[in-house]
């Protein structure tokens, strides 16, 4: 068995346990559907009532009959039905899903392209003036939390501009692309500004590091150009924990981005799950929690893979 | 390098472009609101979101106005008989479903089997119970057989919990995913959480609408619903949180509406468990309460305080109840002739953002207690949670925002009876609280039904289960190409029907 092989067979253990948890769970907190339905008018059912409602929920069986009736289902591709959108699970998500995966994606590509040429630039200006700044400004983009930059954001365009992007509907990519691009680029700015800090950080020290390691030593001794000491010998080591970084911070960012898609009203997967577990759509909740896991992991796989190719000296599996 | 910065601009540009392109369509009223709708069936439904969405779409048997009057809606006229044991219908014979079909008096009994059977779960079921048989004699009358006077009957089937929705519909079971109502709109499409169109229904007896329809968005954060009227992007929105609510008018171009609401903030006191058994210890917490004050620091002074009953027609001057000023002298005394001189500790629970003052109003009121020794520790959770212990009655204080009702009756009999469902939560039931309700329940002299309700104003307040504080504002803000909307205290957009956009 290869290394990709095994890592692939623990993908449905992991899967099994995440939506055991995540059944207990949903399940613990108290209030269930019936109370996110009814609020405090819950109170004024008479019994038949409640068990009435109680089996449209299915909340009649026991726990261990309600997971093994939605394993069943799960196995066979049926997540099960969301009782607030009265439509598949699976549906659901796959319609709430491209919002996030584009969000994701933008975010990442204003991290990439702020984080790392700021990183390196910050790294061979070591303890220059230039090198404080940029430290400064990434210590307060991780540090301010991204409602604050979602609100500013917003309020300096409604105010000063007097315009805004569309809120509350999606419009997919391939149905007007500028629209859409109109829509997400705030979103993807405020999410990229944290995210591009931690990757000037981390680009910026490990750069640091390998400035000083031997074959760059080497390689300056021998005359090679500075330019081509960092882009050719430094950086392609350099890039290990950037990718490590930014593969986890993906990874989340594929669960959504719950606050950011709250502030800017962006129908994404974190808000869908947000709103899943405020009503207690448990089926809802559990094939959301279930799909994020599977993308985490599946991202999580991609970062090892790309670090065997970055990094002849990583054998992956190597007893 | 150069290509790369000339994409930049233009993609900047694009956006740019693609910002300040304004969606032509001058006629559809472009909305927002915080909260959306949870479900479609109008009598399971019960929060204000699913409420405020289905009072636009279907209607029941009669409507209350702004002045809280009951009026027409599907019926055109209404009597109760000699003995209030009867109440016929006349319907509108104009009134028709979205689908071009009649409302009948079969369509009528048959929402009302639905509501009273007890496999639907309606939310209203229990305000109904007095109904025995439903007669349909002819094909625009219906007639309700009941089985002991009733008033406040009428004024319950006002609720969109009551709404007629056709027979057909209940017959094909498709009520909590199709929508065919009578009222003034049509709902197209709904992605929950997200937006709903609406298109106003040419099939509406009320008339034609000056609006082709509503486009509706919801934005979750209410900073964001007010930069949206900024710019235009929206007309028409609905505000929850007094503290974004205030900063509307200072905007150009934009109009805050308050109406005053019948649904009261309250502190609800556990009267059955420690110290707080204690009467004189209750009347110590009333009186060691500022309302006014509570109000002012919560909510900014957006609201006025009030007794138990919120309804202009039955509401009391609340200086003439009791310790509705603040006396921390005569608290104090109260608190020493209880042996409590030295006061006692208790936990206070508190929704998270429902309503969004609420840990504002908790912190308010523990700084008061703090003054006669109580010592008060804030329990704040997810309003879930929430719910499942207020409906255990498992809290010793509890902030609270409960919702109000047009008729005294039907706000408190779940609370304030001997077989109230929720007189387990209320904590607290005596005689006199029982017979005055159930003598207003059967009293059909208005005069003296205000009376009696009165005498349960005075009594609840003297006697102290709960500590009334105030009732806030229900707020809309438009631009000012919007005119003609008209709130009600029951917080409808019904209003909305009367609406017309401008340049």
């Amino acid at each position: 068995m290869n290394y990709l092989t095994r890592r692939l067979v623990t993908f449905p253990l992991v899967m099994l346990g995440v939506s055991v948890l995540v059944f207990i769970s949903i399940r613990l907190v108290p209030g269930d559907a019936i109370t996110a339905m009814l609020g405090t008018e819950a109170g004024l059912l008479t019994p038949a009532q409640r068990a009435a409602l109680e089996t449209y929920f299915g909340m009649d069986q026991s726990w261990f009959g309600q997971y093994w009736h939605w394993l069943g289902g799960a196995l066979h591709g049926d997540l099960g039905i969301s009782v607030t959108y009265g439509k598949p699970v699976l549906d659901v998500i796959l319609r709430v899903f491209p919002l996030t995966l584009e969000l994701a994606l933008l975010s990442m590509i204003v991290a990439l392209a702020i984080g790392l040429p700021a990183g390196i630039y910050a790294a061979t200006h070591a303890e220059k003036p230039s090198d404080l700044i940029v430290r400064v400004v990434a210590m307060i983009g991780q540090s301010t939390p991204s409602f604050v930059v979602a609100l500013l954001a917003i309020y300096a365009l409604s105010v000063w501009f007097g315009v805004l992007p569309a809120m509350g509907t999606f419009t997919p990519l391939f149905e007007d692309p500028l629209k859409n691009l109109a829509q997400m680029i705030l979103p993807a700015l405020t999410l990229g500004f944290a995210f591009a800090a931690a990757v000037t950080r981390i680009s910026r020290s490990a750069m640091l590091d390998i400035l000083s390691d031997d074959y760059v030593r080497t390689a300056r001794a021998k005359g090679v150009p500075q330019r081509k000491v960092i882009w050719h010998h430094a950086l392609p080591n350099a890039l290990i924990p950037v990718v490590t970084v930014s593969g986890v911070e993906f990874g989340y960012l594929l669960g959504g981005a719950v606050i950011v898609e709250q502030v800017f009203a962006l129908p994404g997967l974190g808000r869908t799950v947000l709103d899943a577990i405020l009503q207690r759509d448990y089926a809802l909740v559990q094939g959301s929690v279930l799909f994020i896991a599977l993308n985490f992991m599946i991202v999580n796989l991609l970062v090892d893979l790309a670090y065997a190719a970055l990094d002849p000296r990583i054998r992956l599996g190597a007893q | 390098m150069g290509r790369v910065q000339i994409k930049t601009i233009a993609s900047a540009l694009a956006i740019a472009a693609a910002l300040a392109a304004a969606p032509a369509s001058a006629e559809t009223l472009k909305m927002a609101w915080s909260q959306d709708a949870t479900g479609l069936d109008p009598h399971k439904q019960t929060a204000f979101a699913s409420i405020r969405l289905l009072e636009l779409v279907y209607e029941p048997l009669v409507r209350t106005d702004a002045e809280l009057n009951v009026v027409p809606a599907i019926a055109s006229s209404w009597e109760f008989s000699e003995d209030g044991k009867t109440l016929t219908f006349k319907l509108d014979p104009n009134a028709k479903f979205s689908n071009g079909d009649k409302v009948m008096p079969v369509d009528v009994k048959a929402s009302f089997e639905r509501i009273l059977d007890e496999a639907t779960s309606a939310a209203a079921r229990s305000n109904f119970l007095s109904i025995e048989t439903i007669d349909t004699p002819d094909d625009e009358t219906v007639v309700f057989n009941l089985s002991q006077p009733d008033v406040p009957l009428l004024t319950a089937m006002s609720s969109i919990n009551a709404a007629i929705v056709p027979a057909s519909a209940i017959e094909a079971g498709t009520l909590g995913t199709e929508t065919i109502g009578s009222g003034p709109f049509v709902l197209d499409n709904w992605e929950p959480n997200s937006s709903e169109t609406l298109t106003a229904n040419e099939n509406w007896a009320g008339g034609e609408l000056a609006i082709d329809g509503l486009d509706i968005s919801v934005l979750p954060d209410e900073t964001a619903i007010l930069a949206s009227l900024r710019t235009g992007q929206v007309d028409f929105a609905l505000i929850n949180d007094p503290l974004v609510a205030t900063l509307v008018p200072s905007n150009p171009g934009l109009t805050l509406d308050r109406e005053p609401v019948l649904s009261y903030h309250v502190l609800q006191l556990n009267a059955e468990e420690g110290a707080m058994k204690e009467l004189k210890v209750r009347q110590a917490i009333s009186c060691a309460i500022d309302r006014q004050d509570v109000l002012d620091a919560a909510l900014l002074g957006e609201g006025k305080v009030t007794g138990p009953l919120t309804m202009p027609a039955f509401a009391t001057d609340p200086s003439e109840l009791f310790c509705y000023t603040q006396d921390l002298d005569k608290a104090k005394a109260l608190m020493e002739e209880a042996d409590y001189a030295d006061g006692f500790s208790a936990k206070v629970m508190a929704a998270t953002g429902e309503p969004p003052t609420a840990a504002a109003e908790a912190q308010v009121i523990q700084s008061q207690l703090a003054e006669i020794g109580i010592d008060l520790e804030i329990e704040m959770m997810e309003l879930n949670v929430y719910i499942d212990r207020w409906l255990k009655g498992d809290f010793d204080m509890a902030v609270a925002l409960n919702g109000g009702r047009t008729d005294p009756y039907t706000m408190y009999n779940r609370y304030w009876t001997k077989d109230g469902n929720l007189n387990h939560v209320a904590h607290y039931i005596d005689d006199e609280l029982d017979t005055l309700m159930n003598e207003g329940r059967v009293e059909t002299d208005p005069a003296r039904r205000k009376e009696i309700f009165a005498e349960f104003s005075k009594h609840i307040t003297e006697v102290s289960p709960w500590v009334w504080l105030y009732t806030g504002y229900s707020y809309t803000a438009s631009t000012d190409k919007v005119k003609g909307f008209e709130a009600t205290p029951t917080g409808s957009l019904f209003g909305l029907t009367a609406v017309t956009i401008g340049e």
